[in-house]
């Protein structure tokens, strides 16, 4: 295989199981906070065992995306030093930023809220949640600036020619709010809090179902409903304002993401379909001229597609289309999940229907599959590029590096991912069943071991 | 003062931070299997618990900065020392997997295995560190497209593999004092018998390493011999290291730890100012090594970092110290404990 296929496969699998964790940790670290600031209104003792439950598995989830992080960090230069040495001037400021800003407010202040529990006053260990919230927030804006301004760059200008070139800032504001930053941004943010709200519904409805620890499942999936109701709304007005900012700024991504093969023909929407490359054309059900309008609001306008590009500046249409296409299938059932349990919960029915239950147990892994897929469209779509319009993948590698060094590490990664994945779904299991009880029933015999 | 001097003390500062931080409890690691009871082996987990992975964050922040501000030191430095890299990484996961992973069951193989693996991905980190600093110092090939020529096996000459060991003895002597900081009673008695044969290690590799960079390395002396002045610095560090073995035997527990920190500072200076200005020299052909004038980002960026340095890292420094305060004193174990 070749050193830039190897590359390529090494740096999705390491950020495709990277990104498992940050968005449990956005969304978890939002819901503790609410969590935590209800017990701090109400003194409710409920609520402090909730938030206690829930910063447990909020450690997990951060100590493997911290071990995850650090590989995607040195990945750009081990993998990707052509790349590196291009973007390093503009990706500068947003590193830096996130390294001060971020990842030393989550980490510092997650020590209070997993270890200070007796060691700090309730405020002092509410301002850490407080903390912890933000700086999950604050690692994902400085990470999507950076990505957004490798889809739609601004803000620079290029120094040297051929081997040399490099991207230079010539303004910091333009670069952070390129083009599409801020609508990724508030994207990839909902996307994590709806992880975090499906991962405590899905551990909330296992209780219920199990009829175990009924007060602290019922009081968990309340607090995450309200916000996946939110969440869900926001993802999909994000995503529409999202969709735009591609037709806009990276046309080829758009075509692919629609599969829109006449090089200029009112646009047909396929809500779902299979993509056949040979003949140029998806076999599936059609809304005739709906592409066009969401584009341009017109039913018949015209809109470019793949045939009047040329063809070495074309992503690979199959993949991002279904990726694309699945996000938005997926995305529908949330909004779906999400809307029944709202009516459930207003009837006053949730908490006993037990089908609706059996669901959300599973669909943990919905947001997680979505997450995934949005990427996957983003990333894919913007091929052959590296740095959309600027550089291409191909010259992004590394010249110092050997075909046979990424393979090497790349069956490292593989067997060490998949110990790390065992071991994440281990102990997760253990914590969801020692459950809220179990952590105090334990407390009681560790004091009870101590003092003996 | 010129701001890419700034960013080379900063970038110096943040792996100085990370070396005192990591450096104690990649310490504390390398010696786990010192300790014999499974209650003395969650007490040394414990004592770097709650701290760990918030250490490793000025590795992430070091590697950002440089990233940031010398992207073709970041960019030549990771894919040319690119297996070292993967395995340093794969030793600082195995790490903290071993943390989250070993006190979750009871079986004693179990705790024995995550015990074995936690000791030796900590000493290994540390000598992968060593063996990077090694080649930092010696220079490694570049060609005039500023790319590492040469191999991984390249990288492990004697030079490097002296300074591995040297890297692993600090780390010990260091962890070691904070073992003792951290215990109390029979253990704690014990862990100071440590401290002693940590210092001897440490000396012993100190002063062949020492003996070696003056023989075989003229380039780090060269910059002494401008400023003769600075040949203090050498000597401060002795005194530092001297004083460790002290304040430990007046029970000044946390001198002793102080101490070893100044150590730690002026060993970073050391290996700073003896590649200064360059940041990677290039060996063979020093013609090609990478320095903070050349092969910096441009004045602008190191402008925008600079202000956003100023207004974060206090901030960052006041909590994080007041995080090692309220998590003070002696280590306990409790329902939070790995």
């Amino acid at each position: 295989m070749s050193l830039l296929l190897l590359s390529r496969i090494q740096f999705s699998l390491t950020i495709m199981f990277h990104y498992i964790y940050p968005p449990l940790s956005i969304g978890l670290g939002l819901i503790i906070l609410i969590m935590e600031s209800i017990y701090m209104l109400t003194k409710d003792p409920l609520y402090h065992r909730l938030t206690k439950f829930w910063v447990k598995i909020f450690g997990l989830t951060f100590a493997i995306g911290v071990a995850t992080g650090i590989v995607m960090e040195f990945e750009f230069g081990t993998n990707w030093s052509t790349y590196s040495r291009y973007v390093g001037d503009v990706f500068g400021s947003a590193l830096a930023a996130e390294g001060v800003f971020a990842f030393f407010l989550e980490s510092g202040f997650l020590a209070i809220l997993l270890f200070g529990w007796d060691k700090v006053r309730p405020i002092v260990h509410w301002f850490s949640a407080l903390m912890v919230c933000l700086g999950a927030h604050f690692s994902a804006i400085w990470i999507v600036v950076a990505n957004s301004w490798m889809q739609t760059p601004a803000g620079f200008h290029i120094v040297g020619t051929g081997m040399h070139a490099r991207a230079e800032i010539t303004d910091f504001r333009a670069m952070v709010f390129n083009p599409s930053s801020m609508e990724r941004l508030a994207h990839v943010i909902s996307g994590a809090w709806i992880a975090g709200v499906f991962l405590v519904l899905s551990i909330s409805a296992y209780y219920l179902l199990k009829q175990k620890n009924i007060p602290f499942a019922k009081a968990s999936m309340k607090v995450a409903l309200i916000l996946g109701i939110a969440a869900s709304l926001a993802q999909m007005i994000t995503g529409r304002i999202a969709a735009e900012t591609v037709a806009k700024w990276q046309p080829t991504k758009l075509v692919a993401m629609e599969a829109h093969f006449p090089a200029s023909a009112p646009g047909d929407f396929y809500p779902f379909g299979l993509v056949d490359e040979k003949n140029q054309r998806v076999i599936g059900p059609k809304i005739p001229g709906f592409l066009s309008y969401l584009m341009y609001g017109k039913w018949d306008a015209p809109v470019r597609g793949l045939e009047s590009f040329k063809k070495e500046d074309l992503p690979p249409v199959a993949i991002t289309f279904y990726a694309y296409h699945l996000m938005i299938l997926l995305g529908i059932v949330m909004i779906l999940l999400m809307g029944i349990g709202l009516i459930l919960f207003s009837k006053g029915t949730l908490f006993e229907t037990k089908w609706y239950l059996k669901l959300l147990v599973p669909a943990v892994l919905l947001p997680q599959l979505a997450n995934q897929l949005g990427w996957t469209t983003a990333e894919v779509g913007r091929q052959p590029w590296i740095v959309y319009g600027l550089l291409r993948t191909s010259q992004g590698l590394s010249k110092a590096v050997q075909a046979d060094a990424v393979l090497t590490s790349l069956i490292m990664f593989t067997l060490i991912y998949l110990l790390l994945f065992v071991l994440f779904i281990f102990l997760l299991d253990q914590k969801i069943k020692q459950g809220p009880g179990g952590i105090e029933a334990q407390e009681e015999t560790q004091t009870h071991r101590a003092s003996t | 003062m010129d701001l890419h001097l700034i960013w080379f003390i900063l970038l110096g500062i943040l792996l100085t931070g990370y070396a005192i931080l990591d450096g104690f409890d990649l310490g504390v690691g390398a010696l786990h299997l010192f300790s014999k009871t499974d209650q003395e082996r969650r007490l040394m987990l414990n004592s770097i618990g709650p701290v760990w992975d918030g250490n490793e964050v000025w590795l992430v922040t070091g590697g950002g900065a440089m990233f940031a501000a010398f992207p073709d030191v970041y960019a030549t430095l990771a894919s040319g020392f690119y297996l070292a890299v993967y395995l340093l990484i794969f030793c600082l996961i195995f790490r903290a997997v071993a943390i989250e992973f070993r006190s979750k069951r009871e079986g004693a193989a179990w705790r024995q295995s995550w015990d074995i693996a936690f000791c030796i991905s900590s000493i290994l980190s540390a000598f992968l560190f060593g063996v990077v600093i090694g080649n930092l110092i010696w220079g490694i090939p570049l060609g005039s497209d500023k790319e590492f020529q040469g191999t991984f096996f390249g990288l492990l000459h004697p030079y490097a593999l002296l300074t591995g060991l040297t890297v692993v003895a600090l780390c010990m002597m260091h962890g070691s004092i904070y073992v003792v900081m951290k215990t109390e009673g029979e253990f704690h008695d014990r862990a100071r018998g440590w401290v002693k044969n940590c210092i001897i290690f440490f000396v012993i590799m100190y002063v062949i390493l020492t003996m070696a960079t003056l023989l075989y390395v003229p380039h780090m002396v060269a910059n002494f011999q401008k400023y003769p002045v600075l040949f203090f610095i050498p000597v401060a560090n002795l005194l530092l290291i001297a004083n460790v073995p002290r304040e430990i035997y007046h029970k000044r527990d946390f001198m002793a730890f102080l101490s070893s920190c100044g150590a730690i500072v002026v060993l970073m200076f050391l290996l700073g100012f003896g590649i200064f200005p360059n940041l990677v020299l290039s060996n063979p052909h020093p013609e090609f090594s990478l320095n903070i004038y050349q092969d910096s980002s441009s004045l602008k960026t190191l402008q925008i970092m600079l202000v956003i340095a100023l207004i974060g890292m206090p901030v960052v420094l006041a909590y994080t110290l007041s995080i090692y305060w309220i998590f003070r004193g002696k280590v306990k174990l409790d329902d939070h404990s790995y």
